[in-house]
């Protein structure tokens, strides 16, 4: 069971073990993590899940693809950088245990 | 009820081909709701050949309005085609010809959107809380206790039409405008609020002069953070033709105005219609922040946003034809229980309360959705502290519309704690 952390503005974290399997943004939004309200319902269709992905972690989860809807939506979000991703598109693996997710600043 | 007025309730009577849910007063008398619940029963993606709108599909389950939201490819914001409403935009006397970003697909859209967005981004908003705050304040002090008052003129419409001044940095004492010109860019003839469409064009393109001297004014000044200044400012937006200019403008004002002000409307109506959930909210304060969704969802300002197939598609099985309007209707998806359980209840702490189709999904989600539930939060919170009841004391008359979902008079009486 992997654990993915969420790291607050603020430098408050959020650990979270989860099934493989289980996204990102359902682990933050079962566990209800603040800045992470995922109105969609986890369809890659409001960017209300925007996450700073740590640098040492970008290889294994990888950018938002470039002129898809996750890449679409990140555009016009807050803050959003090339370690943007959306929660919902991040599915967890054992690979990702330990995986460091930032919220950016006054999301939500 | 009889059975006598079941059978004749046209809702359920009317042959499915004849069904056209977009007569405005349907909504207007709030009995829209038993057409589109047999929709959602009979015939969710439902083809009607004939309207005052032309043919047109209605896409009325939660699911299948998520599909067309997502899929700008196929479904089309492009005013040339007709735009985002059941009335068409470029349709003859009723024309413009203006431009805004929520009428254009990628990649022209997201330019403007980017260019824009930022007035309305968090950081921005944690600036205008204690100024919107104060003013909510000053609002409702301003109020007579035991009185009827109009709740929509003296706090929605004060409120959200105050909140838009301060982002536009709008002249003060002639803020009421804007409220003028977000209702007559949304009027037809047949409201009354214009007599004629060229009486509507001559306001709007009063509207336009005057914001092109508030243009003039910034371009001459500093950079500031509000909406004009961006825009005057920002590469993707300074060199903007002059309709498209004014276009995105009346899409602010009209996004700022017509929609949160009629949440705060129907949230007041919603309340009084369940006395248990005041009860509930009265009790614990703290709910404020999971009620507001639940208002949004409830009301759903803009009952439907409209897209054109750019190719053959299918939506819940049936095939539209590339040419095809297509309407997403919200207010119906926002009350399809294979979605949402207990839809047509007003549920202040309602779980999973912000998955509502309000705001829309995909690149045109709403840009001003924090700052709609912002000032809803804002409201309530000096509401609570206040009065202990907002009574509505008459019945409310709504809006002649079939895309906004509104209230233009809701008698209220205030009480003291």
């Amino acid at each position: 069971m992997p654990t993915v952390i969420f790291i607050e503005p603020d430098g408050a974290e959020y650990p979270i073990v989860v099934k493989s399997g289980t996204t990102a943004r359902d682990a933050a939004v079962n566990n209800s993590v603040p800045g992470i309200d995922g109105d969609c319902g986890g369809e890659c269709a409001c960017a209300t899940c925007h996450v700073h992905v740590d640098a040492a972690w970008m290889a294994r989860t990888g950018m938002a693809e470039p002129g898809g809807m996750e890449a679409n939506l990140l555009q016009f979000a807050e803050g959003s950088t090339e370690n943007s991703r959306l929660a919902c598109q991040i599915t967890m693996t054992d690979d990702l245990d330990g995986l460091m997710l930032r919220i950016p600043d006054g999301q939500h | 009820m009889t059975t006598d007025t079941l059978v004749r309730d046209p809702a359920s009577t009317v042959p499915l081909s004849q069904m056209d849910v977009s007569d405005p007063k349907l909504f207007q008398s709030d009995t829209i709701g038993s057409y589109f619940a047999r929709l959602r029963r009979e015939d969710p993606v439902h083809y009607c050949p004939e309207s005052a709108y032309g043919p047109y599909w209605s896409v009325t389950k939660f699911k299948d309005i998520m599909q067309v939201e997502v899929n700008h490819q196929t479904f089309s914001s492009e005013a040339k085609l007709g735009g985002i409403a059941l009335q068409d935009m470029q349709s003859g006397e009723a024309s413009l010809e203006l431009e805004m970003f929520i009428a254009m697909d990628p990649p022209k859209h997201d330019a403007q959107r980017k260019a824009v967005s930022p007035v309305v981004a968090p950081s921005n908003l944690v600036l205008l809380e204690p100024i919107i705050r104060e003013r909510a304040g000053l609002i409702l002090d301003s109020l007579p206790i035991g009185e009827e008052i109009d709740w929509v003129d003296r706090v929605s419409i004060e409120l959200t039409t105050m909140t838009l001044a301060t982002l536009f940095d709008f002249p003060w004492e002639e803020r009421r405008k804007l409220t003028r010109w977000s209702d007559v860019a949304t009027a037809t003839p047949e409201t009354g609020v214009v007599s004629s469409f060229e009486q509507r064009r001559e306001e709007l393109l009063e509207c336009a002069q005057y914001f092109k001297g508030l243009w003039d004014q910034r371009v001459n000044e500093p950079p500031k953070s509000d909406l004009i200044s961006m825009m005057v400012h920002s590469p993707a937006t300074r060199d903007m033709p002059y309709l498209e200019f004014l276009g995105n403008l009346i899409l602010l004002i009209v996004g700022g105005n017509d929609t949160t002000r009629n949440s705060i409307s129907g949230g007041v109506l919603a309340l009084n219609q369940n006395p248990a959930e005041y009860r509930k909210l009265m009790a614990d304060p703290g709910l404020i922040p999971k009620m507001i969704p639940e208002i949004i969802r409830w009301q759903t300002p803009l009952t439907h946003m409209r897209r054109t197939a750019l190719m053959d598609a299918e939506i819940g099985g049936r095939k539209i034809r590339k040419g095809d309007k297509v309407v997403m209707w919200y207010l119906s998806g926002n009350r399809d229980d294979e979605v949402i359980d207990r839809p047509n209840e007003f549920i202040i702490d309602r779980p999973n309360s912000r998955h509502h189709l309000s705001f829309g999904f995909g690149v045109h989600r709403c840009m001003g959705n924090r700052v709609a539930e912002l000032q809803l939060r804002i409201i309530w919170e000096e509401i609570l502290k206040r009065f202990s009841k907002v009574e509505v004391v008459g019945a409310p008359e709504r809006t002649l519309s079939n895309f906004i979902r509104g209230f233009t008079h809701l008698p209220v009486k205030l009480h003291a704690h």
